[in-house]
């Protein structure tokens, strides 16, 4: 008989029962795709689920034109590679006023460009269920999050007014209007996910690698110059460094870490040794306390 | 040094070379308020060192914000991750936290002690296989000991440890110990649990928590977390029937078709004999299929998709099962309930009941009783309040598979969901079913009127609503609809003119039409009354005899007639539409209440004084009616 699975094998079949309840219960199901790593994992997953046929939903990226243009050289890389149908979505109101993080600080860029722009694209598509990267480990506000999070017909969170969810029994019934965020890699560790895609050799955006990249130092941190928009101060030049990131978002709100990491059992050494949590180069979770709580009452992921 | 993790080379190693075997625990921590449930947890993160120092760092600065701790680090700001709960220094939520040793990976579930958090506590305990029960040594025993005591036991967690917290606020005294030790003994006699371990220990200062304390050297037996890493909680589940609920049929093209679902129970193997649990239909697993190649066989937890050798009849919430190991199938079930919604459970009231991958109708047929978690006894009970537990009847709109809880948590378990505000109003437990379903085969229920209306949770009827054109008849019909709608009412709005421009168009206004126009809207709204509707008609109907005939033709108390009642001369000097002065004019023959009679109502079940009161508040007073006699939200607040 079998030997008991181990603790990624379940973590998988957990993940792949959440993602096929979804496409069973809701009319119309998306899929985030950050392209980061989690978002690498999880649509693994979402392939796994529906093997031999293709998951049965789009992928949905929103773009704040801020990101690093190795991921979205990656991102459609992937969609092509599975025939995934990749939807994009940018705030056109904020690109035409030119929003950006360097004048209007990572709040209300964030707001603006990510917040603002998810709610848009979930309305106009109509999508009443969306899948997240999110995991519990990462933050305070997350580990409190159901793994079928409920909004309202703002898209906003009420933490105080969770349905309880007991065993695998996820309620999906909402009202017209309403959706719900779905994670189902809520319970996974960030070890768990470097473990996981070595063991299965998934595909992830090279910068997780380390490479001689071109950086500045703020506050600290190795910021990366990706393009000609990074602002610099007077008299401040990009040096070449050997960094890479273990987080990704946009490039000038996503610090680097100096490593000579390049292939992904060094990552996953590295990460095992690691002294700061990756939410470290998150500039945005810094803002202010319970940041991340706040953004997503207003409806960040 | 403090701060740093877990892992050295040799851990590294044997992680990247795959030859790790850790297994998973996952428990929760439950207990009274302030027993210093999420301080343990924060203790257990942070000797077990998986926090990083920016943690760290955030950690002391909150301390100082929010700690009560005087200074000193509060470990349960790890863990309570709410604004709310920051501020109020409690636990309101449950949280999940992670952590990982050399020998095993951990998912703790952080649950609220509060009593009105009672159902976060049941939602952490139901994915756990063990239970820390905290008590604080200077309290002992509490109620919410107990309840949590109960509710662990019910939720059939197997493995119980009694962590004896904050033993230096009674000088490591072991006297003290002993007698918590005692009472908790006995609290548990009759629970069930297969192990029981008491543990000494101070989450605040670490005591007994990541090693054996020189404070305690009165206890032989081992820390709280080298308790964890070894304790084997795995049960012979692999052993058990079969069990894979259908989550998802899968037919990328006319070649395949496969069953992808979750192994609930037991284990599977190509070739092996299946039933579909319901229909009893049988089939052999012709493949076990996933991305990563067909598997020869598939245990419980595992994710696959199954194909079988013959056609049958299976798709999302059927269950396929072992051939020689069938569940119970039943339309009446035993079962424990505990209750988490604000508004109380009402036997009789429709619910959706959801068990693995099925959703059915439901009602509570019988309420048995009320458990009491001081004495876990039963007690009379006529309904169930927010976090009662409960033991019930539930009569389902179709015949289910299931199993006992105490068999399978899967199978066994169930939600019931408010079928109007979608809240997950209870969380249940399959006993066992009151009697076989008498035919399982069969392909659909007799669906009747009154079926239809306990679905919709409301009494179908006719709102007839009679007058003078120009009464306001509409607007006031519309508004109640509007009302009856918010709150969760299947309602339909039959208005005169509207019915004229379709069904009715060939009439016209004689007598002889008007009988027939009538005739017809009656027929049309009884339809809507047998589809289980409350049905609002907005006609003049000037003619008692045609009311009546409208009245006869549904059951008693499903026609309501309402007299919309203004003087000629109110609705002459409104006239919206203009018909009174054409009709004044010549332009318009046989008008009502100029050339043709209006035959008031004698006796109205609802008379609405609409030249003296707007129409919102004539709406108000159907309402008040409606919901009154039951028609409506006699379930809302």
């Amino acid at each position: 008989m079998n030997s008991p699975l181990t603790h990624l094998q379940r973590l998988e079949a957990e993940s792949i029962f959440i993602i096929r309840e979804v496409a069973a219960t809701f009319a119309k199901p998306v899929m985030m795709y950050s392209i980061g790593k989690d978002s690498s994992v999880m649509l693994h997953l979402a392939r796994k689920a529906f093997y031999p046929a293709p998951p049965p939903f789009p992928l949905l990226h929103i773009d704040t034109t801020w990101k690093f243009r190795d991921m979205i050289r990656f991102r459609d890389e992937t969609a092509k590679k599975y025939g995934f149908d990749l939807l994009v979505h940018t705030n056109e109101e904020g690109r035409a006023q030119g929003i950006n993080p360097f004048d209007q600080g990572s709040n209300l860029y964030t707001r603006i460009m990510k917040t603002d722009a998810l709610k848009q694209a979930l309305t106009k598509f109509g999508f009443d269920a969306a899948f997240g990267g999110a995991r519990r480990d990462e933050e305070k506000s997350r580990a409190k999050e159901r793994v079928f999070s409920f909004r309202n017909q703002n898209h906003a969170w009420d933490p105080k007014n969770q349905r309880p969810e007991l065993w695998s029994l996820y309620n999906t019934r909402i009202a017209p209007g309403e959706s719900i965020r779905v994670f189902p890699i809520s319970n996974w560790t960030e070890l768990d996910i470097w473990q996981y895609i070595l063991a299965e050799k998934i595909d992830i955006v090279p910068l997780y690698y380390a490479a001689e990249r071109p950086v500045v130092e703020r506050s600290g941190q190795w910021i990366m110059v990706d393009d000609a928009r990074m602002r610099l101060k007077p008299g401040e030049a990009p040096q070449q460094r050997m960094v890479r990131f273990r987080t990704l978002g946009c490039y000038p709100l996503t610090a680097a870490i100096d490593s000579p990491a390049t292939t992904l059992e060094e990552i996953v050494a590295e990460m095992l040794l690691a002294r700061t949590s990756e939410r470290q180069g998150r500039l945005i979770d810094h803002d202010e306390s319970g940041s991340m709580e706040k953004k997503k009452r207003e409806g960040y992921f | 040094m403090e701060g740093t993790v877990a892992f050295d080379r040799a851990a590294v190693e044997r992680l990247l070379s795959g030859t790790e075997d850790q297994s998973l625990l996952r428990f929760l921590t439950c207990g009274s308020v302030d027993d210093g449930k999420s301080t343990l947890i924060g203790r257990l993160l942070h000797d077990s060192k998986r926090l990083f120092e920016d943690q760290l760092l955030t950690l002391e600065r909150d301390s100082r914000k929010w700690g009560t701790t005087g200074g000193d680090i509060d470990f349960a700001l790890l863990v309570d991750g709410l604004e709310a709960e920051r501020e109020q220094g409690i636990t309101i939520d449950v949280a999940y936290r992670f952590f990982a040793t050399d020998r095993r990976k951990f998912i703790v579930a952080d649950t609220p002690g509060h009593e009105q958090y009672t159902r976060n506590m049941a939602t952490g305990a139901s994915t756990a296989d063990l239970a820390v029960l905290l008590v604080d040594s200077r309290q002992g025993i509490l109620t919410q000991t107990r309840r949590h005591a109960y509710i662990v036991s019910l939720l059939g967690i197997r493995h119980v440890v009694l962590a004896v917290n904050k033993i230096d606020l009674v000088d490591y005294s072991e006297a003290r110990f002993d007698e918590i030790v005692a009472a908790f003994e006995e609290l548990t006699a009759e629970l069930g649990f297969a192990t029981k371990v008491a543990i000494p220990l101070s989450a605040r200062f670490g005591d007994n928590v990541i090693a054996p304390s020189p404070n305690l050297s009165w206890y032989r037996g081992p820390a709280l977390l080298d308790y964890l890493e070894t304790i084997d909680v795995t049960a012979d589940e692999a052993g058990k029937p079969f069990r894979f609920p259908v989550q998802w049929v899968s037919r990328p093209n006319h070649d395949f078709r496969g069953y992808a679902g979750t192994v609930a129970g037991g284990s599977i193997a190509v070739g092996d004999e299946i039933a579909v649990a319901a229909s009893g239909q049988k089939a052999k697993v012709a493949r076990l299929v996933t991305m990563d190649g067909d598997l020869p066989d598939a245990s419980v937890h595992q994710a696959v998709t199954i194909t079988l050798d013959r056609e049958v009849d299976a798709s999302r919430g059927d269950i396929l099962v072992a051939a020689d190991g069938r569940p119970q199938v039943s339309d009446q079930i035993a079962a424990h309930i505990i209750w988490m919604s604000d508004e109380a459970l009402l036997p009789g009231r429709p619910y959706l009941l959801k068990t693995a991958t099925r959703t059915v109708g439901a009602t509570v047929s019988e309420l048995k009783h009320r458990v009491d978690v001081q004495s876990f006894q039963p007690l009379a009970a006529k309904t169930l309040n927010l976090n009662d537990i409960g033991v019930a009847n539930l009569s389902l709109a179709e015949p289910i598979a299931f199993d006992p809880y105490d068999d399978n948590r899967t199978t066994g378990s169930f939600i019931l969901i408010d079928r109007f505000s979608n809240a997950t109003a209870a969380a249940g437990m399959f006993r066992f079913g009151l009697r076989r379903a008498t035919n399982i085969h069969r392909q659909a229920l007799t669906v009747d009127k009154s079926a239809r209306a306990d679905a919709k949770g409301q009494k179908p009827a006719i709102l007839w609503f009679t007058g003078l054109s120009g009464a306001g008849k509409s607007t006031v019909a519309n508004l109640v609809e509007e009302k009856l709608h918010l709150m969760g009412c299947h309602t339909y709005l039959l208005d005169g003119d509207n019915i004229r421009h379709g069904l009715n168009r060939d009439l016209g206004f004689t007598d002889a039409d008007r009988v027939e126009n009538i005739r017809r809207v009656g027929e049309v709204a009884k339809l809507f009354v047998d589809a289980g509707t409350i049905v609002l008609v907005s006609f003049i109907s000037p003619f008692r005899s045609e009311r009546a005939m409208a009245r006869e033709l549904v059951g008693e108390g499903e026609f309501i007639e309402v007299f919309v009642d203004v003087p000629l001369a109110v609705a002459e000097s409104r006239d919206p539409k203009g018909l009174y002065k054409k009709a004044r004019e010549g332009g318009i023959k046989n008008f009502t209440g100029i050339d043709s009679p209006y035959e008031p109502p004698t006796a109205p079940d609802i008379h609405l004084d609409a030249a003296a009161e707007a129409p919102d508040a004539l709406a108000e007073r159907v309402l008040a009616y409606l919901v009154s006699r039951g028609y409506a939200g006699s379930h809302r607040r």
